[in-house]
């Protein structure tokens, strides 16, 4: 490949996406990896499997997103350090124009988006329960001693779907170990599953919200066709699973780049592929300055700081030259 | 008699000179920490809301310090600050303490009984030292409102990041300095300049997002992730809805002498949605968000610490309210258990949301 394009990354709790597009921002090559509680590495691990295929490209500019994209946006030199919501918004509308609710499902949290003519209207971010993402259907199904990618496929052999407990996933869980006690087949079970995961999902995540069609279902769990049949089944319309359904944070952040270096032509930041090769390092202090012990996060580029963060009073940040390069806005 | 109170905001600056102009011992507790929110927490039932936790923690840090008497305002259902007072006492003299606690109510008509609490605090002064007091206190509280208003329209136009912040902080120390009318309003005026003094060049138009919700959670930047101060820094012009001055002026002036009456706006405001009083300030969050939409706000927030039953209302009947005036609403509930990083990505959100209507509206 050759010619010039938009990198953007997603770091999330469970999986670090990578993909590279073409300057118009359609997606050439993506990447999905394992965070593992690593993030540096997780985006050098990217950086280093891309760099054969994209050395020949010029980078016009880099965006991060997800939990670790302040993190990401440092090691990589990121051009915009988008939020996880926006980003999937930008990327669900680039994938399906006039879409109009965006659900989203990762692997430790959900979202719903409401957008109208191409605009955020209203959204919301699951607060306080986590039943229903992605790493809790994984612990089911490794607890039914399922195959997570056969997860959808049996759900969807299910005859008569049994009712599961969704409002809590200790309850869930106790539920279908019961339902298993009592002799009901394991597809039911696992539909039963995806349809309480909707029900979970709608009332909490969803609630007060008016879903219209179209509607997108993105992020890991997009992928399991139970919970596709059982959001379809539940709110009586069609679901749009998008091709790249599992890299639309990291999509999106590459749009935000691309729409930014449009507003403002400017030089991208991006430090390369071979960031791969640079010793990254993070090192967490207490700052004892006051009561608050704050856990002051520093990070370091071949022993060089690039970076500092975490104090709650800034104290700490401001230390450090030139740190508004990170400035979300 | 060591007196302490708990913190809201800057309230302590007003309080503290209001009690020391009646020559009244005051120990202030320390600005709230993790610590305070751990202590408080952990001696607070766990359904309790935020403001309790976060006042328990302030009371037991300031009785560390020597105070042995704790003056608050009460409040008369259905939210539950009228029941702790005595929540309050029962853990604190359950952790052993020997304090005396003093809950000053809501008048309701009756300044004789607010008068004989206080003097039960500040033993026998004349009426000429209390008038002195409330005047000193008064104004001081008026001018942490105008400084803090000031700060909220100067902040999204600042040089770089933290300069309004501190300007702001200069600011209030000398204003607690002060300690006669003329002084403070000295302090005053000075203030102003110094925030003032940091408005670069540039009138650009900014997105306004109003604030609305829960009484404390509003006030205090420890437990509101200092949201003020977060927003400001993305460029956006914070609109307060609740001010100390505003809400002493119609909780306890006008409900001392019931001829000033309580203004009857914010029930007219929320009429088509909620007219009942449901405690706490409900009805109030309803009637500013119906007010900053025809103000023509981009945005209204409304936080609420968990389990706050008078927001929960509210936040019920906020869909309805933005998709009939047109206009976005983001609720935060938050406790103890809350990030910053959390509320930090739907601020950032909420903000590109609101950019991205203003940009598509043009």
């Amino acid at each position: 490949m050759t010619g010039s394009g938009y990198l953007g990354v997603d770091v999330g709790s469970v999986s670090t996406n990578v993909v590279l597009t073409d300057d118009s921002g359609a997606l050439q090559e993506k990447i999905y990896l394992r965070t593992q509680g690593d993030p540096i590495s997780a985006v050098k691990e990217g950086m280093r499997r891309l760099a054969p295929v994209a050395k020949d490209i010029e980078i016009l500019g880099v965006g991060t997103s997800g939990s670790g994209r302040k993190l990401a946006g440092v090691v990589l030199g990121a051009d915009c350090i988008k939020n996880e919501i926006t980003a999937h918004a930008v990327a669900a509308n680039y994938e399906l124009p006039g879409v109009k609710t965006v659900i989203e499902i990762g692997g430790q949290d959900s979202k719903i988006i409401i957008l109208r003519q191409g605009v955020v209207i209203d959204f919301a971010m699951n607060t306080v329960c986590a039943a229903g993402t992605g790493s809790f259907l994984e612990q089911q199904a490794a607890r039914l001693g399922i195959a997570i990618d056969r997860f959808g496929e049996l759900a969807l052999g299910s005859r008569t779907p049994v009712r599961i407990a969704g409002r809590c996933a200790v309850f869930a869980e106790s539920d279908m170990i019961h339902k298993q006690q009592m002799g009901h087949r394991i597809e039911d079970i696992i539909f039963g599953l995806c349809e309480a995961l909707v029900r979970n999902y709608l009332n909490n995540v969803g609630k007060g919200k008016v879903i219209e069609p179209p509607v997108v279902f993105q992020g890991g769990v997009a992928a399991n066709a139970g919970m596709k049949a059982a959001f379809e089944k539940e709110l009586g319309t069609q679901v749009v699973v998008p091709e790249h359904y599992d890299m639309m944070g990291a999509l999106g952040a590459a749009l935000v780049a691309a729409e930014e270096r449009s507003r403002k032509d400017r030089q991208s930041r991006f430090r390369g592929f071979h960031a791969f090769n640079r010793d990254y390092a993070t090192k967490t202090f207490e700052c004892k300055g006051c009561p608050n012990l704050c856990e002051v996060v520093n990070i370091t580029m071949d022993n060089e700081t690039i970076a500092r963060w975490g104090s709650r009073c800034g104290k700490w940040d401001s230390l450090l030259k030139g740190g508004d390069s990170l400035d979300p806005r | 008699m060591k007196l302490t109170f708990a913190r809201l905001g800057n309230l302590h600056i007003a309080g503290k000179a209001i009690f020391e102009a009646l020559e009244v011992d005051v120990v202030l507790p320390p600005p709230p920490t993790k610590r305070t929110m751990s202590l408080g927490s952990l001696h607070s039932p766990e359904f309790a809301c935020l403001p309790l936790k976060v006042n328990i923690g302030n009371y037991l840090e300031a009785m560390e310090k020597g105070a042995n008497t704790i003056v608050m305002v009460g409040g008369i259902g259905p939210c539950r600050v009228g029941l702790y007072g005595e929540v309050q006492r029962q853990i604190l003299e359950g952790l052993g303490h020997d304090i005396k606690m003093v809950v000053v109510e809501p008048p309701q008509g009756r300044l004789s009984g607010v008068l004989r609490q206080l003097r039960e605090l500040t033993g026998a002064q004349t009426i000429t030292q209390y008038i002195k007091a409330a005047n000193i206190g008064w104004r001081k509280l008026t001018a942490i409102d105008a400084l803090e208003k000031l700060a909220l329209k100067v902040r999204p136009f600042e040089e770089s990041r933290g300069d309004v912040s501190s300007a702001l902080n200069t600011a209030l120390m000398l204003l607690d300095d002060a300690d006669n009318p003329k002084d403070v309003a000295c302090a005053l005026e000075k203030g102003k300049t110094i925030i003032e003094v940091c408005h670069k060049k540039d009138d650009s138009d900014r997105p306004q997002i109003g604030i609305v919700g829960e009484v404390f959670m509003v006030l205090e930047p420890f437990v509101n992730c200092e949201i003020e101060k977060c927003l400001g820094e993305m460029g956006v012009v914070v609109h307060r809805s609740i001010y100390l001055s505003d809400w002493i002026m119609e909780h306890v002036v006008k409900d001392a002498f019931r001829v000033l009456r309580k203004s009857k706006t914010p029930y007219e405001l929320a009429k088509p949605y909620l007219c009942h009083f449901v405690g706490g300030h409900g009805v109030e969050t309803i009637a500013s968000t119906v007010d900053y939409a025809r103000q023509g706000l981009d945005g209204v927030i409304q936080i609420a610490p968990f389990t706050c039953m008078p927001e929960i209302i509210a936040q019920d009947l906020l869909p309805t309210v933005s998709r009939d005036l047109g206009i976005p609403v983001m609720t935060l509930v938050l406790d103890e258990h809350s990030s910053g990083t959390g509320v930090l990505t739907r601020l950032e959100a909420f903000v590109d949301l609101v950019q991205m209507s203003r940009s598509s509206r043009r």
